[in-house]
């Protein structure tokens, strides 16, 4: 792989999460309003504090976040912060920082959803394939009709669904959360065994719903391939029907699906929000809801960048992966 | 049986058998229109080394023909009827697993279109090695590169392109690795269906030579199909000429250019450019016969010109008229 390539690809990263943390330092500010001042407020009239202390207070906590020095002063300090992860302090959870609450909810997310999209990217683009190949059982054809109508019904409808048939109607899996709140989390058998049973729920509407788009754009591509000359000249090689089926076909069939997956996979951080908030899962997405009905600008910062980095992530390393999948592509300037 | 026939029966024997026989072909494409015959009812044999050409117009059955004997026709296409005998044990009777093995061991194709029959994304050593490894004949990891060498240096490759891709290589070059592919086994027949349509003049005569030399050094049958008789006359030494379906002339290649003996054939020569007499370029009126619903009789006769009544009512068979020179016509 030609170093020029991976320089300017890597400075092109960088240059998106630069441009995401600019966006995401000023747009707020353009808003009117003092994010402490109207925590202050809200919390005197609760409280019943004069204003005279209100507005000092807002000067101390002004000074103690930095919102009194000038906006470049400010974006400089914000920018020098960003790129070490430091979010800063959370509004609605101070003295807590924002970092170690994102990396406290990360795992559950990444262990969620990244699991049950992975799950649902490999049995989709199987299903989907076997569905256009001439060759293979029936069965998987007659899939496809029960696939798309999954897709077509929203993720959180199919968990709420799930939720009210296997928690309520016949309990076999838990309600919510992510582990029983008698468990103590560690490392051990049963923390693991239970972690898993809670995932089941969430996980399985994750797949369901995700698998007929997988299904579907596979069968697509598949019904394609599968008519090109080289499928044919396999075909005339003598070749086992396995091997023309991976070798040739899926192989060939799945390059259009490999970029939209690295995107699902960086999105897969904010578009958990929904699925989390159902099953009280504490992810990403909860924090995020949490954070925004609290007005907590600093994590809801974080978290955005958290997003922002991982699509960067996903985008990036598809890109440098990708002329090893497809040989036609090659690393030389457009 | 008579004693004719039992006679006929030994001589034949005694002379060994062909290598490939075909007899009475019959290949349906069902359509929501009925079922359109592309080829109908057509035989012929092959020698161990022989050259034959087959020629005719678009969806005269050509290439039909040509995937029938690898039995590699698809829906909604079927086989009818007929058989295709190769060595003596017919191919439409194997079991798809049997089938599997025939094809390039025993059948190999040099498909059309070869510019596309390479896969983009596997290099060619793979696509070479799949083919061994499927029938059983995996090499050790230490002899692939000799191995590999041979075979591309056999069709005038240099071996480094065993590690290349196929956008990599040209028209040219695609089209040998294919070659090397389809005769990687040294299969008995070799089916080249259009091989050069996509090459300029140049390379198509480098391809040619090549597929010629390769055959005598395999000593394999080769079936080129195609439309080109300047290449046809060039390379095969029988000729059969296709037209809607059927098998309409069937001859050594020089006889079809110095005595076509149906009408079809002989418009088909006369249709062709000559270095030494002047003149304007003619082709054939008309269209070939729907295959959906053929008409009765010789199914050329609409565009005959020597037509007359007998051709609307019956339809002629292929009979051998000169000795070795078979057509299907009722002027002789």
């Amino acid at each position: 792989m030609p170093i020029g390539y991976l320089v300017r690809r890597v400075m092109q990263f960088f240059i998106v999460l630069w441009g995401a943390a600019t966006l995401n330092f000023f747009l707020p500010r353009l808003a009117p309003g003092n994010p402490v001042r109207d925590r202050l407020l809200s919390q005197a009239s609760q409280g019943g504090l004069l204003q005279s202390g209100v507005e000092e207070m807002v000067r101390a906590y002004n000074a103690e976040f930095g919102l009194d020095k000038p906006l470049w002063v400010q974006y400089g300090r914000y920018l020098y912060h960003v790129f070490q992860l430091d979010f800063g302090f959370s509004i609605a959870n101070y003295p807590a920082k924002v970092l170690p609450m994102i990396t406290a909810a990360l795992p559950w997310t990444i262990g969620l959803l990244v699991v049950s999209s992975c799950w649902a990217f490999v049995i989709g683009t199987l299903l989907g394939a076997l569905a256009a190949w001439p060759r293979a059982p029936r069965f998987f054809r007659y899939l496809i009709g029960p696939a798309m109508a999954l897709s077509a019904i929203p993720y959180y409808m199919l968990s709420i669904v799930l939720v009210y048939l296997f928690a309520v109607t016949w309990p076999i899996f838990p309600l919510s959360r992510g582990y029983s709140i008698s468990r103590l989390p560690g490392f051990n058998l049963p923390f693991i065994l239970d972690v898993l049973r809670h995932a089941i729920l969430p996980g399985f509407s994750i797949v369901l719903a995700a698998l007929g788009f997988w299904a579907l754009g596979m069968r697509g591509m598949m019904v394609t391939t599968r008519g090109e000359d080289y499928v044919t000249f396999a075909e005339a090689k003598g070749l086992r029907d396995r091997r023309i089926f991976f070798s040739y076909g899926l192989r060939n069939a799945i390059l259009p699906q490999m970029t939209a997956f690295a995107i699902s996979l960086g999105t897969v951080v904010s578009g958990s929000v929904i699925v989390e908030a159902i099953f009280a899962y504490p992810g990403i997405g909860t924090l995020l809801l949490r954070a925004i009905s609290a007005s907590d600008y600093f994590l809801i910062y974080g978290i955005v960048f958290m997003i922002v980095l991982s699509i960067a992530l996903a985008t990036l390393a598809i890109d440098l992966l990708y002329p090893f999948l497809d040989p036609r592509i090659s690393y030389r300037k457009a | 049986m008579t004693a004719d026939t039992a006679r006929h029966a030994t001589a034949q024997a005694q002379a060994g058998q062909p290598l490939l026989q075909v007899r009475d072909l019959r290949v349906y494409y069902h359509t929501p229109r009925g079922a359109a015959k592309a080829v109908d009812g057509v035989s012929f044999s092959l020698e161990p080394g022989e050259r034959l050409g087959l020629v005719g117009e678009s969806g005269s059955g050509k290439s039909t023909i040509a995937l029938s004997l690898m039995r590699l026709i698809k829906p909604p296409g079927v086989i009818e009827g007929g058989e295709v005998l190769l060595g003596g044990e017919d191919l439409l009777a194997k079991s798809e697993e049997e089938m599997r093995q025939v094809r390039l061991a025993g059948v190999a194709m040099v498909a059309q279109g070869a510019m596309n029959s390479l896969n983009p994304v596997k290099r060619v050593r793979e696509q070479i090695l799949d083919g061994l490894a499927d029938h059983g004949q995996p090499i050790a990891k230490r002899a692939v590169a000799d191995t590999l060498g041979a075979l591309l240096r056999s069709v005038g490759l240099k071996p480094e392109v065993a590690g290349m891709f196929p956008h990599e290589l040209s028209g040219g070059m695609k089209q040998r690795v294919v070659t090397a592919i389809a005769i990687s086994l040294r299969p008995k027949v070799i089916i080249a269906d259009e091989p050069t349509s996509a090459l300029d003049v140049v390379v198509q005569r480098q391809i040619m030579d090549t597929l010629l030399r390769v055959q005598q050094d395999l000593g394999a049958a080769v079936i080129l199909i195609g439309h080109d008789m300047g290449l046809m006359a060039q390379f095969v030494t029988r000729l059969g000429v296709m037209y809607a379906g059927k098998l309409v002339e069937l001859c050594p290649v020089q006889a079809i250019f110095d005595e076509p003996l149906m009408p079809y054939s002989q418009l088909l020569i006369a249709s062709l450019p000559s270095l030494t007499k002047k003149g304007e370029l003619r082709g054939i009126p008309g269209l070939p016969p729907s295959l959906l619903d053929r008409p009765t009789g010789c199914p050329f006769r609409a565009r005959c010109p020597h037509a007359f009544d007998r051709c609307a009512v019956e339809e002629p068979a292929l009979r051998e008229l000169r000795p070795g020179h078979w057509a299907a016509c009722h002027l002789y």
